[in-house]
């Protein structure tokens, strides 16, 4: 049993290494940076320690607070259409029998593509002057609206951008909780006389609640973490309107070259998302799912 | 008609309509692509078809498209390779080398962490770091950034099919007296070989269309696709059609996994969530 015992330390170490060098390490790096006052001085970095003044500014920041209320309102307000919209569609595509999987395939398609292809697309149809969306509208008379240009709609239009890229992977995993539930309760079910919507309430959501759970936990994640559609749609504008946490530590730390700032900014997010992250997996599992 | 027979076309119905709200976008971006600029601009719907935007992108002087799509082709490929080793070798040390159970649960714990983790907190630290070593716009840089993100989703895939794996089969090949590495060789991989290729497929695609690190860490030799397709729509006037011609040929690698290994992404997908 040695040798197994002195393999289970080679097999490790890789991700271990890799892990500590590209991830804690620069983790550190980010810390040791956000603390101090970094100049660019000929492609060289120039520290000068200013303490925790840097983190103050960040929780001053109006543009920072706006970024976190608006990819709140994005991951929150996207991910419950997503899974309502993906749960509806999942159960659907239980009724049908020989065009499931081709359903399927056209379901899953958006996950698999760039997220800047679909900001490419979608800056196509939600065009002001030619976009199809418009063109549509005129069709029934109606005009056209700015869609990305907009304060009133722009968040928005980037959130049904997100349902539409995100609402397929809620649909995927939902089908395959669907299709791996056990037939015989939903035969005691009917031979009760349960009706479609006791069946779902009483059957259906009880016993996908864990899978429900997890992909909702998931999905939020992600939706956090969103900028490449940002980026391309709409620069976080008009105004601040469409400004996520993300552009905003893109737009500090990159665009402005405050690296000791946008480092305390990333540390704050980081960590805050870390905690969340770890409190919310606490509280599902307390409610007796697996993940 | 009986109730049964209006509940089915309902379903039908509801199913077409997803369908349809999914594949216009595709279809929108497509047709877009064989547009000219001025079509396109004037909301033509019927137009003629050109290729003029796929020869700007391919073959002209001013676009790098082709190197793009060599860089992204590089840079997946191989972050897809070191995930690979790298997960397959932890997820066998976690699942299989009776780790005490809090070791497997703090790495476990602190890989979902790091996944949870918005890229962009780390691209800082990582242009710092490749600055100073000389790493910035070269393919290391990019291939480390992109396997360490997906390094968390590797191992969780991986050892949720070697959890499948039958104990008894390694149990034999260790009274035959094969080794560790000998075991996982010649007895473990072979059996979770589906759930290598799942892995590889899904880590090859996020890499392929990550944006946020190739967007910090490479200049115009290592510029992946997602790069260049940005920079036609960032353009101060953006060029649809370029961007358009661009976005459809990006798309190329997943359509292509999408039709050869459709039940490999599916487990993938869900198993990445759900066990």
């Amino acid at each position: 049993m040695t040798t197994r015992n002195a393999a289970r330390y080679w097999t490790l170490a890789p991700a271990l290494v890799i892990f500590g060098a590209v991830a804690l390490l620069p983790i550190g790096e980010l810390v040791a940076m956000s603390v101090s006052h970094v100049d660019w001085v000929q492609g060289q970095a120039h520290w000068r320690f200013v303490g925790m003044e840097q983190y103050a500014r960040v929780l001053g920041d109006a543009l920072f607070r706006t970024g976190a209320a608006n990819t709140l309102v994005f991951a929150v307000g996207g991910v419950v259409v997503q899974m309502l919209l993906g749960f509806a569609l999942a159960l659907l595509t239980t009724r049908v029998a020989r065009t499931r999987v081709i359903y399927r395939t056209i379901f899953i398609l958006p996950i698999l593509v760039p997220g800047i292809v679909i900001g490419a697309m979608w800056k196509l149809m939600y065009n002001f002057d030619f976009g199809v969306l418009n063109q549509i509208l005129a069709l029934f008379g109606v005009h056209p609206v700015d869609w990305l240009g907009n304060t009133a709609t722009a968040l928005a239009a980037v959130i049904a951008v997100d349902v539409w890229h995100w609402t397929p992977f809620v649909f995927l995993l939902m089908l395959a909780g669907l299709e791996s539930l056990p037939q015989d309760v939903y035969e005691a079910a009917r031979v009760d006389g349960a009706t479609f919507v006791q069946e779902l309430r009483y059957v259906t959501l009880p016993l996908m609640l864990p899978a429900i759970l997890v992909t909702l936990l998931f999905r939020i994640i992600v939706g956090v973490k969103v900028f490449d559609e940002i980026y391309l749609l709409t620069g976080g504008g008009p105004g601040t309107s469409t400004e996520v946490v993300s552009y905003t530590i893109f737009r500090r730390f990159f665009t402005e070259g405050q690296t000791g700032y946008g480092s305390a900014m990333s540390v704050v997010v980081l960590f805050a998302l870390a905690l969340l992250f770890i409190a919310a997996r606490t509280a599902t599992r307390q409610r007796g799912t697996p993940a | 008609m009986n109730r049964a027979k209006l509940g089915t076309v309902a379903v039908h119905a509801g199913l077409i309509c997803g369908a349809i709200i999914v594949l216009f976008p595709f279809a929108w971006i497509a047709l877009a692509a064989f547009k000219t600029q001025i079509s396109l601009l004037m909301g033509q719907v019927a137009f003629t078809p050109t290729l003029a935007n796929f020869d700007e992108v391919l073959f002209s002087g001013t676009s790098d498209y082709l190197a793009n799509y060599r860089n992204s082709l590089v840079i997946a490929t191989s972050s897809t390779l070191i995930v690979l080793a790298v997960a397959t070798l932890a997820a066998y040390s976690i699942e299989r080398l009776e780790w005490p159970r809090w070791v497997v649960h703090v790495f476990l714990l602190g890989a979902a962490v790091f996944n949870a983790v918005p890229a962009i907190t780390l691209v800082g630290p990582w242009y710092v770091v490749s600055r100073a070593l000389g790493l910035y716009n070269t393919y290391p840089a990019v291939i480390l950034a992109h396997a360490t993100l997906n390094l968390p989703i590797g191992i969780w895939l991986m050892a949720t099919f070697m959890r499948e794996v039958p104990r008894e089969l390694e149990e034999a090949a260790w009274i035959d007296g094969c080794g560790t590495l000998q075991t996982l060789v010649r007895v473990v991989l072979p059996v979770v070989m589906p759930g290598i290729a799942a892995t590889a497929i899904l880590v090859f695609i996020h890499s392929w269309n990550e944006f946020v690190v190739a967007l910090n860490l490479t200049a115009r030799q290592t510029a992946t696709v997602p790069v260049a397709i940005a920079k036609y729509a960032q353009e101060n006037e953006t060029k649809y059609g370029a961007m358009a011609a661009g976005a459809v040929l990006s798309t190329l690698p997943s359509l292509v996994l999408l039709f050869f290994a459709q039940r490999a992404i599916v487990r993938g997908l869900t198993a990445g969530a759900i066990r």
